[in-house]
């Protein structure tokens, strides 16, 4: 089936060059990393995590997108589903192929990655995390090639893939929990320090994965002779339109905690930091009240049923989550978990030139993989429809 | 068999390419190692011996050195006894490279030639330099 | 008889794992030789440190920096001007900064912006070890929490966890940057995160801490915690009272101040 990524248009053909070019940018920025050091990036001893590991924060959340389409069509009975499982699969494969290519660039000494394997330490929670995520990745690609090549040989998937399936619900809740439980189990870090930390990143993935799921379902539509249906899409809206709810529902809480009790210590610093900035420093605060109008806006298109049904809409509004989400997890949650650092000094963080480009290098290789399995898929099932 | 050019047209430059190292260095002999242990602590020394067997230095030198940082470091035993009784400080800087404090006449002459690359030295510090 | 192909692969197996396990053999046969502690080596449940600032300051105001440059020279510390990506293994905090949950509004001005020496808590229930994806980190059997910077893998997740701001990592390769090269002590490279070890290596030869040994005025008592005649424990109950960083947090720490 792999044949079928070789045979495309001259745009398809022109997309892979562009990807791969940036691929070769990033690679060419990782090199120098891996002479100079981290020192080429914008990180210091007191925000010792930055642009890459707010990717793969926000990136694991993209992976949800699986979950959103599989849970209902095999424990529900969505059938309009049927037709993007897969879709939801491959985007899932290709985010968390991402979010380990993030961890990686993120590793001061990336050759000695195994330790983690030769040294298995189950009181880490990055043990842990690296366990679900290598985990999800083979679910999902594993059950994702077999039920596209039942497709192709108009077949019905062989019965030990739907175990895995059922198996891949629950183990897309823990990545999600995994994760948040990388951040929340840390004393002294009082913007991460939160029990709804794991609901908050279930509600944010719930809503950004699925919302890019709809963008892509429709640039499918357009380009191919494979429409995903407007019926799936329309579900999709609704499980957006919930998470979206509900995650800005969760930022509200973590205000009201913080702020109300007063307490120092339960992150009213870091929100201060975030939205109206600290001590004169102030960096992120444009980037989080376009986070705040993106949500509102995504909001009223989204919970207004005139507007959702409206693909022109729904595109925006999805746009919107999506970016709006990428803020608030890719940016602000990790940068304002280090600032103020513990000896309440405020230092700020900015990304460098060619840590961005690294970043964008790695965008670009998960879009490649994203673009070539779904070339793949929409071929099988433009043969299907004939 | 419409391929068959193009098959073994890949197959020529898979083998081309792989065979390649041989190739570009045929008849030119490496130099052989010749670890030298002309340095004034082992010249001090009435009988020229490591901490064991020349032979056994030679070959577990690696695992014997993993196993020292293991016991140093995780366990906090500093002190090695080897097979003959004698005690030694587990130590690179203090304990090896106070004899062979020639790192580029001992160590790195087999290293390369072998082609290996430890990267101990990348923290510890050999007396002349590296 | 001929052997079936169950009795082939059963004998196969077996065959093959004794062939797998003769190197352990051989090893453990060939080698006699032993590892020990030093005999010398002070032993301890509990080390930990009690700083006496009053002590310190008059001479710290004239100066005085012997502790931090005996530990920089004896563990080859980089001297990086650059705030971003300091390694620090002992520095002073104003109060302030050191123990920001007992800033009060009407200090004494005896205690406010002045300097505390800060270095790693060597806490007795570390976060740092806990988060520690390949135990890089860990705690030694004498309560030092120490690295093995063989292993560690750069992740910076302990930098994270730790609340005292104690953990530096080698953003560039450090070597450059070190003043006065001490042969007797490895560097490290870049891509580790460091961090003060208690003088470990020195504890294990019979030999104080050096900032503790540096000190002319005995303003930093070293001992067991446990130990009820130790000189720490003694320096302890000789004041008023002692406080120690962020002790809300449940980390234990294990360097106490007097004030």
């Amino acid at each position: 089936m792999l044949e079928k990524a070789l045979r495309g248009s001259k745009a398809y053909w022109g997309w892979i060059i562009f990807l791969l070019a940036l691929v070769s940018i990033g690679f060419a920025c990782y090199l120098g990393q891996l002479s100079r050091g981290l020192a080429i990036t914008g990180m210091s001893r007191d925000v010792s995590w930055g642009l890459y590991i707010g990717q793969f924060t926000f990136l694991v959340g993209v992976a949800a997108s699986a979950v959103m389409v599989v849970l209902p069509y095999y424990l529900h009975n969505v059938k309009e589903f049927g037709r993007i499982t897969i879709l939801g699969e491959f985007l899932a494969v290709s985010a968390i192929i991402m979010c380990l290519l993030f961890v990686i660039v993120d590793l001061g000494k990336p050759m000695r990655l195994l330790n983690m394997i030769l040294y298995p330490t189950p009181r880490s929670i990055l043990f842990w995390d690296m366990v679900v995520l290598t985990g999800y990745l083979l679910l999902n690609l594993i059950t994702g090639w077999h039920a596209l090549e039942a497709e192709a040989k108009t077949v019905t998937p062989p019965g030990w893939t739907k175990i895995l399936v059922y198996i891949s619900i629950p183990w897309a809740v823990s990545i999600h929990t995994v994760t948040a439980f990388l951040y929340a189990g840390l004393p002294g870090r009082h913007y991460w320090l939160t029990a709804i930390m794991a609901a908050r990143f279930l509600a944010s993935a719930f809503a950004s994965g699925p919302a890019l799921l709809i963008l892509l379902s429709f640039v499918i539509k357009r380009v191919s002779r494979f429409d995903p249906g407007r019926e799936a899409i329309q579900k999709l809206a609704g499980i957006v339109t919930y998470a979206t709810a509900i995650s800005a529902f969760f930022i509200g809480l973590e205000f009201f905690t913080a702020f109300y009790s007063q307490v120092p210590a339960h992150g009213m610093t870091s929100l201060a930091y975030l939205f109206w900035g600290l001590e004169g420093h102030g960096k992120l605060v444009p980037w989080m009240w376009v986070f705040v109008l993106l949500l509102a806006l995504a909001l009223v298109l989204l919970i207004n049923p005139q507007t959702r049904a409206q693909e022109k809409w729904l595109k925006l509004a999805s746009a919107a989550v999506f970016f709006g989400m990428w803020i608030e997890k890719g940016i602000g949650l990790v940068i304002a978990g280090f600032i103020p650092n513990p000896l309440e000094k405020v230092v700020e963080y900015v990304p460098t030139l060619p840590e961005a480009l690294i970043a964008l290098g790695i965008w670009a290789a998960g879009f490649l993989i994203l673009t070539l399995l779904y070339k793949i898929t929409i071929a099988v099932k433009e043969e299907t429809v004939q | 068999m419409r391929d068959f050019r193009y098959i073994l047209t890949g197959l020529a430059i898979f083998v081309a390419v792989v065979t390649f190292p041989l190739w570009i260095n045929a008849g030119k002999a490496a130099q052989p190692p010749d670890p030298s242990l002309d340095t004034p602590a082992i010249n001090q020394l009435p009988k020229k011996q490591c901490i064991e067997a020349t032979d056994y230095m030679r070959q577990k030198h690696m695992q014997l050195l993993d196993q020292w940082r293991t016991e140093a470091i995780r366990e906090g035993k500093t002190v090695y006894t080897a097979s003959d009784g004698q005690k030694y400080q587990i130590s690179l800087e203090n304990t090896c490279l106070s004899c062979h404090s020639n790192k580029s006449q001992f160590c790195d002459q087999c290293h390369n030639y072998l082609g290996v690359e430890p990267d101990c030295f990348s923290c510890h510090q050999a007396p002349d330099g590296g | 008889m001929p052997i079936t192909r169950r009795e082939f692969l059963k004998w196969g197996g077996i065959v093959l794992l004794g062939l797998g396990a003769w190197p352990t053999v051989r090893g453990l046969a060939a080698n006699r030789s032993t590892y020990e502690a030093n005999p010398q080596a002070y032993s301890g449940q509990k080390w930990g440190l009690a700083i006496t600032m009053s002590t310190c300051w008059p001479h710290y105001q004239a100066g005085c920096r012997k502790c931090f440059l005996a530990c920089q020279r004896e563990h080859n510390i980089p001297d990086i001007d650059n705030p971003k990506e300091e390694i620090k293994w002992i520095w002073t905090e104003p109060y302030e900064r050191a123990f920001p949950e007992l800033n009060q509004s009407y200090l004494n001005p005896r205690y406010k912006g002045r300097p505390f020496i800060v270095l790693c808590n060597h806490c007795d229930n570390p976060p740092c070890v806990r988060v520690c994806p390949t135990q890089a980190t860990f705690k030694r059997p004498d309560g030092i929490v120490a690295m093995d910077y063989h292993r560690c893998i750069g992740c910076r997740y302990c930098m994270a966890a730790c609340p005292y701001g104690a953990r530096s990592f080698n953003f560039q390769d450090p070597r450059p940057f070190i003043r006065e090269p001490n042969p007797a002590f490895p560097t490290r490279e870049k891509g580790v995160v460091e961090k003060c070890n208690l003088c470990a290596e020195r504890i294990d030869q019979g030999l104080v801490p050096a900032c503790v040994e540096a000190c002319p005025y005995g303003a930093i008592a070293f001992g067991d915690l446990e130990d009820p005649t130790s000189n720490v424990r003694k320096a302890l109950y000789a004041v008023g009272y002692a406080i120690q960083r962020k002790p809300e947090l449940g980390t234990k720490p294990k360097i106490y101040y007097l004030v």
